[in-house]
Parts: C-alpha cells; structure tokens; sequence
C-alpha cells in the first residue's frame, strides 16, 4: 500500500464511512454525485459539508443512474469523482458503469454492502455483491474491485482506488458492508504530504495531433479533459483511436483487448493481499471485508492452540489475484473460506485451485456477520 | 450567406473519415445540426468552450459530425453527463440534444429533474414522434390513434407535450420550432444557449421512413410542408380557441423566467465555504494544531 510514516500524527476515532471520505479528499476527489441509501448515507452527507470547503462539488442526484452519469461527466471535465451507495442502487449504476470502462473514465464507486436481493436487508452486512461487482454491466469489460475491512483500509484502500483508476484510466469499485461502514476505530491518519497521489496522464502534442484512444507503452491513453483545447469525441460505442465509432473487426478487436489488457499488464500493481502468520502455515484462511478481521482473530487462537494456521487477506478481489492465492494454495493442505454469501468468492479460488488444495467453504447469510468461533470451529477440525 | 455556410462547412464540421452521416435522405436531424453550427457561430462561442452531449438514437449522432467538445452517452442519461461536467467546470457552454423516446421516456425522470434543479445547460429536443433508429416504435409523442411497428392496430395512449412538461417542471427558458422554421429555430437556439439557466428548444422534426410512412404522411417534403401549415405562433396562438388550437404547432418562446441559477448559487457556497475553512486552517496552524480530519 502507500508508504505511510505514522510518527507524530494523532489518533482520532472514525466510522468507516467517514474514513472513506478522508480518504477520497486526501486522494484529491473534487466530485460526489449520490442518492441517499443506508448504509452508505453518511458518505453523501459528510461530502456535502466538505467537498465546497475544498473547493469541490457535491450534488444529489434523482437516482443512482444519474449519478453514475454526473460522476463520469465531471471526471471527463478533468475533475476526480466519486459515488458511493448500496445493493439497490448498485443495480442501477451498472449501466453507466459500463460506459465508464469501455470510454475508459477514471472514477471510483463505493458499494457499501447490505443483505439482498432486492431491498433486502438495508441494515445487516453482507458480502451478495461481489460477483455482481465483477460482471454486473453487461458485456465483456474490465474491472477493478477492492474490499475493505478495517476504518484505516477505509482511509488507504480509497487513496488506492482512486490512484489506480487515474493511472488505468478505469472504474474502480470498493466493496464494504455494513459492518465496516459504522464500526468506529481510532485510527492514525497520514499527512496530506505523506500521500502518494497519481493524476491521470495528461496529452502534451499539440491538440491537432491528439488521439483520446491511441494506443502506448502503458496501454493506457493520455486522457485530455472537456475545455483543455484538445477537442475530442467520447462515445459508448466501440471507437478506432479517435474515439469515433467504428466496425472494423480489426479495430474492434484491437480496442477490446487493450482495454483488458492494461488491467492484466498492470497486475503487480492492481492485486493486493496482504498476509499474517502465513509463513509456516499449514491451514489458511483465504477472507476479505470484515469477515478478514474475524478469521485473523480465529487464525491468532488457533496458534494458541498449537494449530499452524494463517490468514490471506483479499484486498484486490478483481481481478483476482490468481498467483498470489495459488502459491497459499500449494503451501496449505486446507484453505478455508467464510463469506457472508453462498460462495461467490470461494468459486474463483476453486478455479485457481491446481493444486488440489481441500477448499473448505463456511457461508451465511443471515444478515450476523461471522463469528471467530466459527472460523476456529473450522481450523481446529479440518 | 454562401460565405458563412462555407465557414460552417470548414470550420464546425469534423471532416475526418466522419461523412457520410448515418440520418436517411430528408431527415430533420441536419438541418437542426445546421442551425445549430450557426447559432453556436453568431453567438461568438469558443468552439474549445462547448461541449454537446447527446444520447441514443439518431440524434445521438450529431455530437461525431461537430467539432466541439462531444460525448454520445447512454440512452435518456445525456442529461446527467451533462450534469457532472457543466458543475465541473462551470465556465463550459453545455449543450445536450435528445430525442422524444431519449428525453421523456428513459429519460423522463433526468429531464424534470433537470428542468427543476435549473442548472445553466440547454436541451435541445428532436421531436419526431418515434424511434426512428430501432424502427419505428411508437414514442411518448405518437399522437392518439397513429400506427407504429408497436401500435399497428392504432397508438392508444395519449402525447406528451415535450415544451409545456419543460416548463411545468421548471425549465427557465422554453421555446419551440420546427425543421421548416430554419431561421425561427436558430433564433430560439441562440437565445436557449444565451440565456442563463436550464433551457429546452424542442424541434418538431420529421421521421418520414418511420412515422411518416405508417401514417401516410407523405415523404420529408410533404412532412415538412405540413409542419408549415400546421404552425402558428405563441401571439397568434394566445387569441385562438382551444378548438381551432387543435392539431397545431404553436411555435416561438413558450416560457422565460428569471430565477435563481443553481450551478451559480453552487458556486457561492463554494466560495464561502472555501474562505471559511481556510480561516480555520489558518488559525489552527497559528496556534500549532494540525489534524487531517477537521
């Protein structure tokens, strides 16, 4: 993550969804378009007072589709922006979500999520979301998503998500849930001047020879804004390098597979875990959101009690990262993976399960979060 | 004249690998577009300063052809984008041009609440009365008993009324004209873009390969002769009976409030706000407190 040097900084007690909006601000977020939704309100709420106070722009929208449309507006005006909402109006994002990958639009998307389907459970947390988050628009399309578990991932995780959107020029979507938006914890934020921050590549050709789609080293295009001079078309169309649309089957194909591509390029960068105790483990626990912070309790019991156990922690949960999870995969003899849904992520583990690592799947969905007990329950059988 | 088309031609046209257009021979849409180029040209805009952003169907198209800042987005949502980019950055000339089904079908719920929060944009509505693209659909302004490929047996709902719904939902500036009204339609695009607050042109256009032909409406000359006939102006219309009304187009400004403009009143608070906390900053510096949060 970033470099954080937490010497002389204060501690101070945050919520969830305010970390987040520390982060946002810190990351240089100038634009928040929303509709009010629990449990990500407080998003909206605290951005309306903050964002003038930087000179930003907050506006709530009619739903969730327009703001979705005024967040890729304002970014293509130059501006880094922002939405944030829950499992209905997830739904309702999609559709501009898709225009924001295939005209490649730098923007980040908060999804702090609540029991579904439909209205669901708008209290309880869950974790329903996430291959929605992965395939929710229609059409093959590339995808950043992140999970958060803790206030302070609140904070980076966000400064994370709107740096790799302005560097691969993409949506990037963060899932919390319920759980970590309203747990207060005192957390130690960085210095504005400790922060890496990552603007969007800007063209430096003079505006006649300017191509908004044209292919380079990055695979990532330099991204002009509406009113710098470089007069260009965007459109959801699929678009040759001038970003007109176009049908030949070559610079369709072209167009495509660069824009997956610079998000497998960039994999390093992109698919983050993080581990604790993983170094002689046996048994692992592959988790993310806040069931991670359950299985690193259950993980610090079960050395306790003389078990070798581990924990993986997802915090890039597209795209996955495969060669990471597959190196635990051939460590451990059992992986055990709790989800506060019916297996959404233990099926991408399984598919990069060569190894034949026994995968052992603990769910729920009763809107309770889980338990350490559960999680040890499992360590100390398998 | 001939010297300022070509000025147009030249200038306003985006001339590589775009032509041909995609509209049917006859189509409304070019010369909408050409009044368009010209009032954007009398108006002395920056041509780097504008921004039109469109949605889906045929009058998507139009921002690919001009050579300003354009963005074709998703279909009803051309609004919203228009939205984020006109609050961030204010000092943009946004224009957004849409079609009937693009403005108040999908897009119903954008246009009044766009028309309501009263953002400085101007709308520009093509009213053909279909889905031309998809094939001739019948559209919320078919008008009663018409035939569409979705209303063969005859439409059975009744048109919305694109210009007084603007103005009912709060649109500063509201006016209307149609394709057989070049010079009349210019005049009420400069003054929509000119004045301060949301505006909504609404252009009665002709889909003869859609509507037309279902309807025996003839081709685009017929169509757009009957627009002619049928067009009376708002001073003609305000001494006319409701009966003698029916079946016109009344033409001209339909509505021009004075209120407050929220992307200016935005731009207060912002100020304010801004001035406020740095204030603040200032005095916490002074006295050695530096936290992030507050």
């Amino acid at each position: 993550m970033e470099s954080i040097n937490e010497s002389k900084q204060k501690k101070i007690l945050l919520q969830g969804n305010e970390a987040i909006v520390a982060g946002a601000l810190a990351a240089g977020c100038r634009f928040f378009a929303g509709y009010p939704i629990t449990p990500a309100s407080e998003i909206s709420e605290i951005l309306s007072v903050k964002l003038p106070e930087v000179g930003g722009t907050f506006i709530q929208m009619e739903d969730e589709i327009a703001s979705m449309g005024a967040v890729i507006g304002a970014s293509l005006a130059g501006v880094k922006a922002m939405t944030a909402t829950s499992g209905p109006g997830f739904s309702l994002i999609q559709e501009n979500l898709g225009y924001g990958c295939i005209a490649e639009v730098p923007c980040v998307i908060i999804n702090v999520m609540r029991g579904g389907p439909s209205t669901g459970l708008p209290t309880s947390p869950s974790q329903g979301d996430v291959q929605m988050a992965r395939w929710g628009t229609h059409g093959d399309h590339p995808i950043i998503v992140l999970a958060v578990s803790s206030v302070a991932d609140c904070f980076s995780v966000t400064i994370k998500a709107f740096n790799l959107s302005e560097k691969y020029r993409i949506p990037v979507i963060i899932l919390s849930d319920e759980v970590v938006a309203h747990t207060r914890e005192s957390v130690t934020l960085p210095k504005q001047g400790q922060i890496r921050i990552f603007d969007r590549v800007k063209p430096d050709v003079p505006p006649e020879w300017y191509k908004p789609y044209a292919d380079n080293n990055r695979g990532v295009p330099d991204m002009a804004a509406f009113g710098d001079g470089y007069r260009h078309h965007v459109t959801g169309l699929v678009h040759d390098e001038k970003g007109f649309p176009t049908q030949d089957a070559q610079e369709i194909d072209k167009f495509l597979r660069r824009i997956h591509t610079k998000v497998s390029k960039g994999f390093q960068d992109i698919q983050i875990t993080k581990t604790h105790l993983m170094e002689d483990a046996e048994v692992c626990v592959i988790a993310y959101g806040s069931v991670a912070r359950s299985a690193l309790r259950a993980v610090r019991d079960a050395r306790k009690l003389g078990v070798k156990a581990g924990l993986v922690q997802l915090v890039t949960l597209f795209p996955f990262p495969r060669k990471a999870v597959d190196t635990y995969l051939r460590q451990c003899r059992v992986a055990i993976v709790p989800e506060m849904n019916l297996g959404q992520m233990s099926r991408e583990i399984g598919r990069v399960n060569q190894a034949g690592c026994r995968i052992v799947k603990h769910n729920r969905i009763d809107g309770q979060l889980i338990t350490p007990e559960e999680i040890l329950k499992h360590i100390t059988t398998v | 004249m001939l010297e300022r088309a070509e000025i147009i031609r030249k200038e306003y046209l985006r001339h590589d690998k775009k032509f041909p257009h995609v509209w049917c021979p006859g189509c409304g849409n070019g010369i909408i577009m050409g009044a368009l180029l010209r009032a954007v040209h009398s108006l002395g805009l920056d041509k780097d300063e504008v921004v039109l952003a469109s949605g889906i169907g045929c009058s998507g198209r139009m921002p690919t052809y001009v050579d300003f800042n354009t963005i074709h987005t998703t279909h009803g949502r051309a609004l919203t984008f228009s939205t984020g980019i006109k609050l961030a950055k204010p000092g943009l000339t946004v224009m957004t041009v849409m079609g009937d089904g693009d403005s108040t079908a999908i897009g119903g719920n954008h246009f009044i609440h766009a028309a309501r929060r009263n953002l400085n944009l101007t709308a520009i509505i093509i009213n053909n009365s279909t889905y031309g693209m998809t094939g001739g659909q019948y559209s919320p302004t078919t008008p009663y008993g018409s035939k569409s490929t979705t209303s063969v047996y005859g439409h059975v709902e009744h048109a919305f009324s694109i210009a007084e719904l603007a103005a009912t939902a709060g649109a500063s500036f509201v006016a209307r004209s149609t394709v057989y009204h070049a010079t009349h339609m210019e005049e009420m695009l400069k003054k929509g873009i000119e004045k301060r607050g949301f505006s909504v042109i609404e252009i009665i256009s002709n889909c003869h390969v859609q509507h037309g032909r279902r309807n025996k409406l003839g081709g685009a000359v017929e169509m757009i002769s009957g627009f002619k006939q049928r067009s009376v102006t708002v001073e003609k219309a305000t001494k006319m009976s409701d009966d003698e009304l029916e079946g016109k187009i009344t033409i001209g400004v339909l509505a021009d409030v004075e209120k407050p403009v929220s992307t200016e009143e935005y731009q207060r608070i912002v100020k304010e706000a801004k001035h406020k906390a740095e204030i603040i900053t200032k005095a916490k510096e002074k006295n050695g407190v530096k936290r992030y949060e507050e």
